[in-house]
């Protein structure tokens, strides 16, 4: 699938609540550079991975590795150190703050580890970077706006934007598009994907929408009932008779007709 | 650290108020030094609250900081003002270390009456105990000012002024690095802060950990201006309630606020207790109702409408 060595490698993840298997059998290589879509029906598996990588919960079993580094065991912010951060289906934002303020103390924490934390937050230069991000995220206009009063757009936006200071490797986004209207998505994903290319990021998300997908991934991760089932390139995998029956649902429309 | 509004204001308040300290009768001096004593303490929990914690047992460090005058001044005999709040704020600020690794893996109600319990633990030990003075605890002597003996208090008020101010600078700072912006940003939303890569039971910890020095260096400050203490008046829960209510009258926009706040419920108190000896808490508690109904940014939030400003914090 990919020409260069992996940089995320998950090998047998397991993950159970009691009974109820959430995900298994998950073995998959990411390299540098790649777009993948994450696509499966509602509970099959696909925030749980994301979950799992990025320290949210603890796989029951296997092994998650970034850059040859064990991530199991280590805190949410431990692999956000290493080089691997998310956003969120519904965006975590700071809501009473403005869209400046959020960026500055994403900006602060990237920039002043340790006992830099105790430092002035706000210099000439976290100044200049928060310029240069509501820029590049087209924020400007919604800067001094609270996080409250803004559409859901923005708050996506302003989520990415966020987690995309820390300078990733690798970035998971969860639903990107959701709650965004139909006129407005493609724009969204343009700002969105248009500067994690310049930034040279590995991206992984999750998405219901196939004309998402289809656009801008160039390789696409199938859920079904916690398995992957399909783990190729979005043309052929839109076309995929597994993914069309269990993911896309055309067999279950068909049938119904 | 000093090119702020806030910070050129505390300059010169501090400054106008040593000066005219000095021409103010000895009721008003008084009512300063109390006021400023526990202002320091405010000062803690206003960091705290902006950070959506509330502790209802901070009497537990007040009360620290101000048994450590009684015993330095028992046992060894230390009566300098400045080695006295030095201990204080030390033994207050060592036992809130400790007890933070604790407090920052709980939130909410649980925080709050987590304090609760260890405060009344203290309570309990010094009411119990012979050699900590039980019920009656202990008179404190006079303080020294580096070896010189002051006749009246105006010296000891001119020290708590700058003391609290200073303070209200150091906190002002804190307030506006990485770590302190931090405050509304853990209340707001915990999950983006530790994805941003930063820890928050860390953060909690730092900010516990102030707040404690703070309330042991009021503690001290208010044992030096009483000339006495005992765990009804210090370390009891009720002590705990009045801060919280101090807090809540001051409001959490601005490090001056606790010094305004906790000069209006001195004033507030002893005139409340003139007028109604045997109902004070009456007038006290309809004080509170309002301020929760009316005003709910407290007495600073107020002053910022006045002021005229829209976006009051």
């Amino acid at each position: 699938m990919q020409n260069n060595p992996p940089i995320l490698e998950v090998r047998d993840l397991l993950k159970t609540f009691g009974a109820v298997v959430a995900a298994k059998d998950i073995n998959v290589d990411i390299s540098k550079g790649e777009v993948v879509g994450i696509i499966g029906a509602n509970g099959a598996g696909k925030t749980c991975f994301v979950n799992m990588v990025t320290g949210y919960l603890a796989p029951t079993e296997g092994s998650i590795k970034f850059e040859g580094k064990e991530l199991i065991g280590l805190e949410t912010r431990k692999i956000t150190h290493a080089g691997i951060s998310r956003s969120f289906q519904v965006s975590q934002v700071f809501h009473s703050m403005t869209v400046s303020e959020n960026l500055m103390i994403a900006l602060a924490i990237a920039n002043n580890k340790g006992a830099q934390a105790l430092s002035l937050m706000d210099t000439p230069e976290l100044r200049r970077q928060l310029d240069g991000v509501l820029d590049r995220y087209k924020l400007e206009d919604h800067k001094d706006s609270t996080v409250s009063a803004l559409a859901q757009g923005v708050r996506k936006l302003l989520d990415i934007a966020m987690a995309v200071v820390s300078k990733p490797r690798i970035l998971l986004l969860d639903e990107p598009t959701s709650g965004i209207s139909v006129e407005e998505k493609f724009d969204f994903m343009d700002i969105v994907m248009g500067a994690l290319k310049e930034d040279g990021v590995t991206v992984l998300f999750v998405e219901h929408d196939m004309e998402i997908v289809a656009r801008y991934v160039n390789r696409v991760l199938a859920f079904y009932q916690g398995e992957i089932i399909a783990d190729m390139p979005p043309k052929k995998a839109l076309a995929d008779k597994k993914v069309q029956e269990f993911v896309i649902g055309k067999e279950h429309h068909k049938k119904k007709k | 650290m000093f090119n702020d509004k806030t910070a050129k204001f505390i300059l010169l308040a501090g400054l106008v108020l040593c000066i005219g300290g000095a021409f103010a009768p000895n009721w008003i001096v008084n009512q300063f030094m109390f006021g400023f004593a526990r202002a320091l303490a405010i000062l803690g929990l206003m960091v705290l609250w902006r950070t959506g914690l509330v502790s209802f047992g901070h009497a537990f460090y007040f009360g620290l900081g101000a048994y450590a005058v009684a015993i330095l001044d028992i046992e060894l005999g230390v009566t300098d003002v400045f080695l006295r709040l030095l201990a204080g704020a030390v033994v207050a600020g060592t036992a809130g270390f400790l007890v933070g690794f604790i407090m920052r893996n709980y939130r909410d109600i649980f925080f709050a009456m987590l304090n609760t319990a260890i405060s009344m633990v203290l309570f309990g030990i010094v009411v119990k105990t012979e050699s900590l003075g039980s019920t009656d605890g202990f008179a404190i002597s006079m303080s020294t000012i580096l070896g010189f003996a002051p006749e009246s208090k105006y010296p000891l008020f001119v020290i708590i002024t700058l003391i609290g101010l200073t303070s209200a600078l150091l906190v002002n700072f804190y307030l506006k690095t990485t770590v302190g912006k931090l405050t509304t940003a853990i209340r707001d939303n915990e999950i983006r802060v530790e994805y941003l890569g930063f820890s928050v039971a860390h953060a909690i910890h730092l900010k516990y950990t102030i707040s404690t020095i703070l309330a042991g260096g009021a503690g001290a400050l208010m044992a030096m201006s009483l000339g006495q203490v005992d765990p009804e008046s210090m370390i009891n829960w009720t002590v705990s309630g009045e801060l919280v209510f101090v807090t809540i009258l001051s409001g959490p926009g601005n490090v001056i606020a606790p010094f305004i706040g906790s000069l209006v419920f001195e004033v507030l108190r002893t005139y409340a207790f003139e007028l109604a000896p045997q109902a004070w808490q009456l007038i006290m508690g309809a004080t509170f109702l309002t301020i929760i109904f009316f005003v709910p940014g407290g007495i600073w939030s107020l002053l910022e409408k006045l002021g005229g400003k829209k976006n009051a914090k």
